[in-house]
């Protein structure tokens, strides 16, 4: 069984010294920079043994002027594990809406290759080591994230 | 004076198979590089049917988004349902009432039928097989479509669950209807398998053809018959166990080599498998409403469902593979972020490795036995 989420932390910090962890309800947030150590960690080690990244997204926050939240790309990796029959493992990282970059979790599992490719193609957030970084639903000529929450469909006026 | 052979010359080609073919299951297209007939590299291309769904459900109520989950995967409306009715539940703490829960099983077990009877079909048409295998498993299928549209009014656009239950009940008639259909399918299953399983040009055809190796299978995702076909026993309706599966008796079928012969046949015996949880349920459904009061207040004012702040993963084993929707709420009555995790769009991600080295042929058997709906790919 998967300890708790604030155990969870405690564990990887101390295996992890120098990668601050930070828990947000079930989840841990990651900084960008040390996402591919932690993911590696749980990959690698028995206690954890996560095989299997069942959902990788982004979600899209826009600046909150009255609270004077900045604007953020969070990126979003449900890990569970198959040998283990245990999960979710969730992990969040937080980039900046202006050229996001983080690190590609392909190399480490297949399973993150299309999924990559999608936020690539919807969100432009732009991964690091990632094989083969195209467009996958929109065509190769399309200018634009449509996913992203301030995107203006340029044929709002056509019936 | 003796001829001299001509050097061979080594050329590669390439060929499009696809956007506009009917072994593509829709429009898809593969980039094929060929060294005469061989396969050396191969990538899928797609997108066609994108029309940003999550956008939609991200401008729209989480109730209306469910006629929408009909077409992700056009064969398997209620599991798409079932799947998106899951995560409003954990989003927003709702309790399904016990005739709903026991409803949407059956409809999900009687979607893996008609889903497996179907994607056998095509795997024989696309084998060369035109039209005779796919009608004796059309002939099946449509019975149980019958039942759909008796249901919720419609074959396969049936939008028919909800979070706390099913839209409508059913009459004792349907139940007995039901009860008729699920315990005659495995006739019509030992007269498919006495057309198919020994049959020797199938043998020959999908054996040791497109194996998807364990560690691969793991590392990249895939889920449903085609990790289980490769060995793996993961199955989401006994890993997780939920809705009424952890009271269910039913085995996982497992492959031993991965081929398309082993996820054929994994398939039939997950029909039979489900053809057991059926019976099981069909034998006394519970009575009470068939929505729970919550899940009636949802349906009939949208708008004032607002979940509290936060998100939510649910899953469930739809006939494809694992299927996810992930849900953002900021506590409006609209989904912040509606993600759909679809399974057959990760599972093509090893299409390329089980083609290299076959034919162009294989290629085909290959695409149709991963069991791909581009309503869901492309979304």
């Amino acid at each position: 069984m998967l300890p708790a989420v604030e155990e969870l932390k405690s564990t990887l910090a101390q295996q992890l010294p120098g990668v601050s962890l930070t828990v947000e309800g079930t989840a841990l947030i990651v900084p960008a920079k040390d996402l591919l150590a932690v993911c590696r960690l749980l990959k690698d080690t028995d206690q954890f043994r996560c095989d299997y990244v069942a959902n990788l997204t982004a979600v899209d926050y826009l600046a909150n002027a009255a609270s004077g939240e900045a604007g953020r790309l969070q990126m979003i990796y449900q890990l569970y594990s198959m040998a283990q029959k245990h999960g979710p493992v969730t992990l969040k990282v937080n980039l900046p809406r202006q050229q996001p970059v983080v690190a590609s979790v392909t190399p480490l599992w297949r399973a993150a290759e299309f999924q990559e490719r999608e936020v690539y193609d919807l969100y432009g957030v732009n991964f690091e080591g990632h094989p083969d970084l195209r467009r996958i639903l929109m065509w190769d000529e399309f200018v634009g994230h449509p996913m992203r929450k301030d995107y203006v469909p340029e044929d709002q006026n056509v019936l | 004076m003796t001829p001299t052979a001509p050097a061979a010359e080594s050329k590669t080609l390439e060929v499009n198979l696809g956007p506009q073919h009917p072994s593509t299951h829709g429009v898809f297209r593969m980039v094929a590089t060929l060294d005469g007939e061989t396969i050396v590299k191969l990538k899928p291309v797609f997108g066609y049917l994108h029309r940003n769904h999550e956008q939609i459900g991200e401008g729209i109520t989480y109730v209306a988004s469910f006629p929408f989950t009909d077409r992700l995967d056009y064969f398997n409306a209620m599991s798409n349902n079932f799947g998106l009715a899951l995560a409003i539940e954990k989003l927003g703490g709702i309790q399904a009432s016990e005739r709903g829960e026991h409803l949407r099983v059956i409809m999900a077990e009687l979607t893996r039928l008609v889903n497996h009877t179907a994607v056998t079909g095509f795997l024989l048409n696309d084998m060369g097989a035109f039209g005779t295998p796919l009608l004796y498993a059309f002939r099946e299928r449509e019975k149980i479509l019958d039942l759909f549209e008796a249901a919720s009014g419609s074959r396969m656009m049936c939008n028919y669950v909800r979070p706390g239950g099913v839209r409508e009940d059913v009459p004792e008639e349907w139940l007995q209807r039901a009860r008729q259909i699920v315990d005659g399918y495995p006739a019509f299953l030992d007269e498919f398998e006495r057309l198919l399983t020994e049959n020797e040009i199938v043998q020959q055809r999908t054996k040791q053809v497109g194996i998807l190796p364990k560690e691969l299978a793991i590392n990249a995702g895939v889920t449903g018959p085609m990790l289980r076909a490769s060995g793996v026993n993961y199955d989401i309706r006994k890993v997780d166990g939920y809705s009424l599966y952890p009271k269910l008796q039913f085995k996982v079928p497992l492959g031993t080599v991965g081929d398309v012969y082993d996820r054929y046949y994994v398939r039939i015996l997950e029909m039979r498998e489900s053809i057991k949880i059926l019976q099981q349920l069909l034998k006394s459904v519970p009575g009470g409403p068939a929505l729970s009061p919550k899940g009636v207040a949802i349906s009939k004012a949208p708008r004032t469902f607002k979940p509290p702040k936060g998100d939510a993963y649910g899953r469930l084993e739809a006939p494809k593979g694992e299927l996810g929707f992930y849900l953002v709420s900021d506590g409006s009555p609209q989904p912040y972020r509606y993600h759909v995790r679809a399974p057959s769009f990760i599972n093509l991600t090893v299409l390329e490795d089980m083609c290299l080295g076959h034919k162009v042929a294989d290629v085909i058997i290959i695409l149709g036995s991963v069991d791909i709906v581009l309503g869901e790919v492309d979304r």
